[in-house]
């Protein structure tokens, strides 16, 4: 924080020390007070409405929002000192960023409306047309005798060291309004984003709904730019939401985790660039928001990468073993009746399979058979049996081989009885879908089966047996 | 984004499907053209047109970009029956119901329901989109979708209560859906999609269902399942009209068939309406709207 005696040229980087981490982690500094919760309380409200922005696929539209804000800046400078009044009165100046940001937007919509263009192509147009614009003016207030300290450029990259605490305050009401506004309208916006077809069709004014959405984004957009800048301001939009999509299937707990995601990016980011003086508070912001999103997508409990990856490996890993106890079962099976009555107990555990048998069951190479054996007599459910490489069962193998053979046979009942299809085809399809089967279905085709056949034991096959 | 009640100018062009109408444009001053006038400001007035039919459409014409899609429309839905509209790829059988929902703008007609624009009477109509229109990655449940069937009455920025959750729930019941109702709709196959719509549609109570293609892509079992519930609608005295894309089965689903491509063909009950005359017409052999129109055109040119 000390920045004396040091020249323009000093290049040198020194790590906070751990008084100077102290005094950021407590928010000792008045400043570092005003801009750390005021970037919080930003990143919560841009989080909170974020949320609907992502859900009703506008967010790039909220992009070229804030690019579109940057003509509106300059003309309200311009516009305010030709009036004779300071030019850099900041209501004045969000006022003009907010005029036009919401005139670009509607640029757009039109635009899409009445042209061939689709959204993209006018998002292009719009955008750089704008922001061309923007710079333009802005080249213009810097030729204008008050215009070269009005340090306008500030709203493109963001500069939190201006903050006050009026700016503070006026964010922290901007997040309550939203909040409340988004708790009020809820259902509303929520039907808006899912269906908007249906909705309009009940009655509701589609077109006001939407049309507050975008102010609320407006809002949240001009009050940020002094913050973050208007080139990242989409990033505090998008990327708590996007975050949080992995960690819930429900809204209104992604919308809590995306204002959660936010304000914690804001508090860590304004934090951070507090303690290390030259980094840009607006990036460090949306970096680490930016490394949640990471995170989130790597571990998240719902869909994140990981988890996935486990799910589906520990899917495999069950279907592997089901198909084993079912391949000696049959094999055994076969051996002694050909599959044609119903097994006695214990009457697959006495006979051993050799292992060419098993391999010649299915499609699988000789590699994953070893393991899934390997795997299935660690937990005790096979055993060796004889030297030339033959398996039997184990009496819990056999229990739970009867288990997985009974409810192949009851996919392949249903799949005869109500789709028609021929018993010799049945094998390969009810090998794909019967690891699905749920405890209700399976109750259901319990019933159908009992009516058919009598006894616990896994009922004969429909099909004959064997290698085809 | 549609803005609503906006109407593109279209000036309805000269050219019709009817001699005798393009006859009476041409010359003002002849007595058909009088009667002719008449006739049409009487249709205008409703007067041909039960007053409680449950869904009457008076004249409507649709064109995107002056490209007509429905074509003078004027028919009036059955009540308490089960109705079918059916016809070609690109008919306007979608834009029809998206139409009287005034979804989309309409170059002219009027839409009435019950006697009254449907503006006021939006409590009497569910509507069942078609399941391509949503984005099924929405992070909502099955419960939280047919709960958007009672919003309507729940008004503006009051939560949904438990009573409102425990009549969606009784929905999804009658659809036979019951114990998904917690489950994420991407995890639903399509007919447990459809099957939800339906619900949300059955949690608003109404009186007139409109269904957009409600047996495309479904499972046999769902399949069934909805002729279950649409005939359970019609004993309860209700109103439903479908977009239906399979001739096959609109005889055994179906009492009364609209057959439309750009404009009504014929309506009527299914036995009567749906001959092999009725179905060229509809499907077309060689002849277009704009054939036929040149024709009559021709025909006109030469009396």
């Amino acid at each position: 924080m000390t920045e004396t005696n040091r020249s323009i040229t000093d290049t040198s980087f020194e790590l906070p020390s751990l008084e100077q981490l102290l005094r950021v982690l407590t928010l000792a500094d008045y400043n570092t007070r005003v801009v750390v919760i005021g970037v919080m309380l930003l990143g919560l409200a841009s989080g909170l409405i974020g949320s609907f922005l992502l859900l009703r696929k506008r967010a790039l539209l909220g992009d070229a929002l804030s690019h579109a804000t940057l003509p509106g800046i300059g003309l309200a400078f311009i516009v305010m000192s030709a009036l004779g009044g300071s030019g850099k009165s900041l209501p004045g100046l969000l006022a003009g960023a907010a005029l036009f940001g919401a005139l670009g937007v509607a640029c757009i919509l039109l635009i899409t409306r009445y042209t061939r263009l689709k959204q993209d192509a006018a998002l292009g147009v719009v955008l750089s047309v704008f922001f061309g614009l923007g710079v333009a003016v802005l080249g213009v207030v810097q030729k204008l005798p008050v215009g070269s300290a009005a340090g306008l450029e500030s709203f493109i990259y963001g500069k939190t060291a201006s903050m006050v605490f009026q700016d503070a305050v006026a964010i922290g009401g901007a997040a309550l309004l939203l909040t409340l506004v988004c708790l009020l309208l809820f259902k509303e916006f929520t039907v808006l984003c899912f269906d908007d077809a249906y909705a309009a069709a009940q009655g509701w004014p589609t077109v006001w709904l939407d049309t507050l959405m975008m102010g609320l984004v407006v809002a949240v957009t001009v009050i940020g730019l002094q913050a973050v800048g208007l080139i990242l301001m989409i990033a505090m939009l998008i990327i708590p939401p996007a975050a949080a999509r992995f960690w819930t299937r429900r809204l209104p707990r992604m919308i809590a985790v995306a204002a959660a995601l936010g304000a914690v990016s804001g508090l860590l980011g304004a934090g951070l660039s507090a303690l290390v003086p030259r980094l840009p508070a607006g990036a460090v912001v949306v970096l680490v928001a930016g490394a949640a999103f990471l995170v989130s997508m790597i571990c998240g409990a719902e869909r994140g990468v990981i988890v996935r990856w486990l799910s589906q490996w520990r899917l495999s890993r069950r279907v592997l073993r089901q198909h084993l106890l079912r391949a000696i079962f049959e094999c055994a099976y076969e051996r002694q009746h050909g599959g044609r009555r119903a097994p006695t107990p214990g009457a697959s555990r006495r006979q051993a399979v050799p292992f060419a048998d098993l391999l010649g069951e299915r499609s699988w190479s000789p590699l994953r058979l070893r393991a899934a054996i390997r795997s299935a007599a660690r937990d005790g459910l096979v055993q060796a049996a004889g030297a030339p490489r033959r398996l039997r069962l184990t009496a819990a193998g056999e229990r739970e081989a009867q288990r997985v053979v009974r409810n192949h046979r009851l996919w392949e009942l249903y799949l005869i009885q109500h789709a028609d299809i021929a018993p010799s085809h049945v094998d390969r399809d009810a090998d794909d879908v019967e690891h699905v089967l749920g405890p209700t279905l399976t109750a259901q085709l319990e019933a159908l089966l009992a009516a058919q056949h009598a006894g616990p034991a896994a009922p004969p096959s429909p099909h004959a047996l064997g290698r085809t | 984004m549609i803005l609503r009640n906006e109407k593109p100018a279209i000036q309805k062009p000269a050219i019709h499907d009817d001699p005798q109408r393009l006859a009476g444009d041409a010359t003002a001053s002849e007595p058909a053209s009088a009667a002719l006038a008449a006739l049409r400001e009487r249709m205008a007035s409703g007067a041909e047109h039960p007053e409680t039919a449950p869904l009457s459409i008076h004249d409507m014409t649709v064109a995107y970009h002056r490209k007509p899609v429905l074509w003078d429309v004027d028919f009036d839905a059955p009540e308490g029956k089960l109705t079918a509209i059916i016809g070609p790829n690109g008919a306007g059988k979608s834009t029809l119901l998206k139409a009287a929902l005034d979804l989309i703008p309409s170059a002219s007609g009027r839409v009435t329901i019950y006697g009254q624009p449907y503006r006021k009477q939006r409590r009497l109509v569910a509507y069942v989109p078609q399941r391509e229109s949503v984005d099924w990655d929405f992070p909502v449940s099955a419960l939280d979708v047919v709960a958007m069937g009672r919003y309507g009455m729940i008004g503006w920025l009051r939560p949904v209560t438990r009573r409102h959750r425990a009549a969606a729930r009784a929905a999804l019941e009658h659809v036979g859906m019951a114990d998904y109702a917690d489950r994420q709709i991407s995890q639903l196959s399509g007919g447990q999609q459809q099957r939800v719509f339906l619900a949300r549609a059955l949690a608003q109570d109404a009186q007139l269902y409109l269904m957009d293609e409600p047996f495309a892509g479904v499972d046999a079992a769902t399949e069934r399942a909805i002729v279950e519930l649409l005939r359970e609608l019609r004993s309860g005295g209700k109103t439903v009209l479908c977009v239906h894309h399979d001739l096959q089965t609109a005889p055994e689903y179906f009492d009364h068939v609209l057959l439309l491509n750009m404009r009504v063909v014929a309506l009527g009950p299914t036995q009567e309406t749906l001959t092999p005359e009725n179905l060229r017409k509809t499907y077309g052999g060689r002849l277009t709207l704009l054939e036929q129109a040149a024709d009559a055109l021709a025909r006109g040119v030469e009396r």
